[in-house]
């Protein structure tokens, strides 16, 4: 099991807030921190791998204590064994791929770098720069450095953000070979609904530094009281009053949309507001395209 | 007409010396200030640059006083460890490292600082120290800063007069160097003389100026 209970005040575009939040995931799980952006989620996730120490707190992994301000015991980030993958890729730019790889090896345990390059489809490009590489080509070569070192658990922060739609579908496809492959305990940072929904286990949703929300992806982000013949997850782009009634437009998967709403339903609405669209009263009509 | 070069071999001997010197020094000194949250590291780098500020001639009076074997400290130098430093090459040394110090750390410094700190996050988080990300990830990544301080530390080197006129005076073949020896020359109105030294510090100066700009364009192209 991994245990967090972590306080740490945080700078936010709002003003200083805390970060006060316990929680428990299981290990070899993917477990994804789910929340909008300043919420809290990568200062979480910096605590954990020991980025920065939370100003009060534990963190537990397996019985092993990383952090207890009680005790002052703080273990240093270079021995918690954790892989991360930054937003922004973070190779090294003066070492090629196969470097960066050995860079991430201890001395003489550099088997593991061909294999590595073979899975994440980076074969053949092993000797370029990280400048010389596409935006998903680098974000694998991360991926394999963060793994070639063989860590207890992988660390993920918003590793799709920078990507176009492609690319971040295959490198998503490429996580979850890996998990199912190692079955290392993996945590998703993540502001992207669709992402967290198609990879978590465990969804922990966080705003403003605290948790609100968390379980499966169905009991997170599907109400399930609605007795829906089919429903989709949206967020509320536009409210608009036309005569007696309100058009709400909706942005849903890539799709945007315009509904009828009564003024009941809109009364706690606004836009970026997240909502669920479910129709119940027909059997949908289907067109393949 | 016989020119005598030791005052610009001499030059040279010390520019490297110092430079040497600069750089072994620099690099811990500019690190410290870039990344430590010591509180008093202001302090500390306010002195490193006061020589930017200082006219030389002021450095020099307080190296004269401090070496001196009149004072405490040139006396202890002198009658516990043999090590005169007054009117000596070894004066020179220590003068001009003191002197050229902000030259060296101030790029290096400001490469450390603009350096992204994810980078370093991301050595750490691959098992790496400090020692290990500075020297394989940092240090090879800043090399335009590094060349930058080597360059200023060594030109500034070369055209130093006021502090080494104080520390070393102006003895011909030990710690006459070429700014000097200038002034020396024109003094006694060897105006052709003058020009030869003065025209070989411009040439060399140049080259070693050309050097960097075109190096520090190829360095900054490979990345």
């Amino acid at each position: 099991m991994i245990n967090l209970r972590l306080k740490r005040q945080m700078q936010t575009s709002r003003g200083p807030e805390w970060i006060d939040l316990d929680l428990s995931m299981a290990s070899g799980g993917f477990v994804s921190l789910f929340g909008k952006s300043g919420a809290g989620k990568t200062t979480v996730l910096r605590m954990l791998a020991g980025l920065i120490p939370p100003q009060e707190g534990r963190i537990e992994v397996d019985g092993d204590v990383w952090f207890d301000s009680g005790r002052k015991i703080n273990k240093p980030i270079q021995q918690r064994k954790v892989g991360f993958v930054f937003q922004d890729n973070c190779l090294f730019p003066h070492m090629t791929v196969r470097e960066n790889l050995a860079y991430a090896c201890l001395p003489g345990h550099h088997d593991g770098i061909q294999e590595w390059i073979g899975l994440m489809g980076l074969s053949g490009l092993e000797g370029r720069k990280p400048h010389q590489l596409s935006g998903g080509q680098k974000q694998r070569a991360a991926l394999a450095r963060a793994l070639v070192g063989r860590p207890r658990m992988l660390l993920l922060d918003e590793p799709f953000s920078n990507l176009d739609r492609q690319a971040r579908l295959e490198l998503q496809d490429e996580i979850m070979r890996v998990y199912r492959k190692t079955r290392i305990t993996m945590v998703l940072v993540s502001h992207d609904l669709w992402e967290t929904f198609r990879m978590s286990e465990m969804i922990f949703v966080i705003d403003r530094g605290r948790i609100t929300k968390n379980g499966s992806p169905d009991e997170v982000f599907v109400n399930n009281d609605l007795s829906g013949k089919f429903q989709f997850t949206g967020e509320v782009l536009d409210i608009c009053k036309e005569g007696v009634v309100n058009i709400l437009t909706l942005g849903i998967g890539h799709q945007i949309t315009k509904v009828v709403a009564g003024d009941e339903e809109i009364s706690d609405l606004k836009v970026g507001s997240m909502v669920i669209v479910a129709a119940k009263a027909f059997n949908p009509l289907l067109f393949k395209i | 007409m016989n020119y005598d070069w030791q005052p610009l071999l001499l030059t040279f001997q010390l520019a490297l010396i110092v430079t040497l010197i600069l750089l072994v020094i620099g690099i811990p000194i500019a690190y410290w200030i870039a990344f430590s949250n010591n509180r008093f590291k202001y302090v500390f780098e306010t002195l490193v640059s006061m020589p930017l500020v200082l006219p030389p001639t002021v450095i020099g009076f307080y190296l004269l006083i401090a070496f001196s074997p009149q004072y405490a400290m040139g006396h202890f130098l002198e009658s516990a460890l043999g090590l005169k430093v007054v009117f000596t090459f070894t004066g020179l040394v220590i003068a001009s490292v003191l002197f050229s110090l902000p030259f060296m750390v101030n790029p290096i410094k400001a490469g450390f600082q603009n350096f992204p700190t994810a980078l370093i996050e991301a050595s750490y988080c691959l098992g790496k120290g400090s020692w290990e990300t500075l020297w394989r990830v940092i240090l090879p990544n800043i090399k335009p800063a590094l060349l930058t301080g080597v360059v200023m530390a060594f030109a500034h080197t070369i055209g130093e007069f006021g502090v080494v006129l104080m520390i070393g005076g102006n003895i011909p073949g030990r710690t006459q160097l070429a700014s000097i020896a200038i002034y020396n020359e024109v003094e006694a109105l060897n105006y052709q003389t003058a020009g030869v030294y003065a025209l070989v510090l411009v040439v060399v100066s140049f080259i070693v100026l050309f050097l960097f700009y075109y190096l520090n364009r190829r360095v900054l192209r490979i990345f």
